[in-house]
This record gives structure tokens, sequence and C-alpha cells, in this order.
């Protein structure tokens, strides 16, 4: 059972590196910006896997935090990413 | 193994090629909204299948209740970040794609 949760927490995690490339590839800034969520949903599953493989059970307070985390990042990827006349424009009444 | 170790396996299974499709899918696709969908849809249903295979290993009612509120938050998520970054798409004037 052990060895089955650790097989797939290496197989999750090449896909996570499989995602990473369309950081590389993608055309856009928001292609790129999709990672910040894929890291989101594959990395609480990463842990939480390996929290049940392991028995740490602290992994899954770590797996709550990355979920908040990749809200976060999207969000300042987001804000930061809209030129500055955008937030001008969104600032006058 | 008992039933409830089968049973985990297969959900876990289950969720690992839902990961699969989900990475197939985002560098496949023609346009960043469709990488959304595959993103959005695609992984978090893997994340609820082996969520729920790991809730059938929990040791206590408190293990299962946390493990159903990461799955609710990472939905919640994962929802609110498609919008966003589909606004932010939008608004910089990346048309979906069409078939030529």
């Amino acid at each position: 059972m052990n060895e089955l949760y650790l097989f797939l927490a290496l197989f999750i995690l090449l896909n996570l590196l499989a995602g990473v490339l369309r950081v590389l590839l993608g055309p856009t800034l928001q292609d790129r910006m999709l990672t910040a969520q894929l890291f989101g949903t594959t990395g609480v599953a990463i842990l939480l896997i390996l929290s049940e493989a392991t028995g740490v059970s602290a992994l899954r307070d770590v797996a709550l935090v990355f979920a908040l985390l990749g809200v976060v990042s999207v969000v300042a990827f987001v804000r930061g990413s809209s030129a500055p006349q955008e937030q001008e424009e969104r600032r006058k009444p | 193994m008992s039933v409830l170790d089968w049973l985990t396996a297969v959900l876990l299974v289950a969720g690992a090629f839902f990961f699969l499709a989900g990475t197939v899918g985002l560098l496949r696709f023609p346009d960043v909204y469709n990488r959304l969908h595959a993103l959005t849809k695609a992984d978090n249903l893997g994340l609820g299948l082996t969520i729920l295979g790991l809730m059938l290993q929990a040791d206590s009612w408190s293990v299962v209740v946390k493990l159903l509120l990461i799955w609710l938050l990472v939905l919640l998520a994962g929802a609110s970040s498609a919008q966003l970054i589909a606004g932010s798409a939008r608004r910089t004037g990346i048309r979906p794609w069409e078939r030529r």
C-alpha cells in the first residue's frame, strides 16, 4: 500500500513537471499564470498522499496553506499584469 | 489487503488518471481558455477522487472533516482563479480559438 502511495505521488509529480512546460511554451502571459493554479491543485494532491504514506499528519495543514497560497499568487499575477493605465481607469470614480 | 484498501487503491489510481488527462489537456489544447477548462475541471476531479480515497483510510472523523474542507477550499480557489485568469485574458484581447 505504501509503495502505491509513493508511486502515485511520483506520478503526479511528473505530471506537475510536464505542466511546467506550459510556462516555457505558453505564448501569452495568461498561459503562464495557469501554472500557479496547477501548483495549487497538484501540490495539494501530492502532499495529501505523502501525508498518508509517511504518517506525518502536519502535511495536511501544509496542503491547506498551499491551496490558499495558490489563490493569492493568481490574484497577485492578475493585478500585477494589468497595465498601469487600466489600474488608473479602475481608480477613477 | 482489505476491501477498504482495494477501494482506496482504485480511487487513487482513478484520480491519478484524471491528473494525467488534465496535464495532456494543458499541453495540447489550442488556446488559454481551453487550457483553463482542462486545468480546472480535470485536475479538480482528480483531486476529488484522491481525497475520497484517502478519506477511506483516515483514522478519525476529524481527519475526514479536514480532508473535506481542504477539497472544498481547493474547489473554491480553482473556480476563482479560473475566473480571474479568463477575465485577464479577455481584457488583454486574446480571442477564443476557432476551427479553421
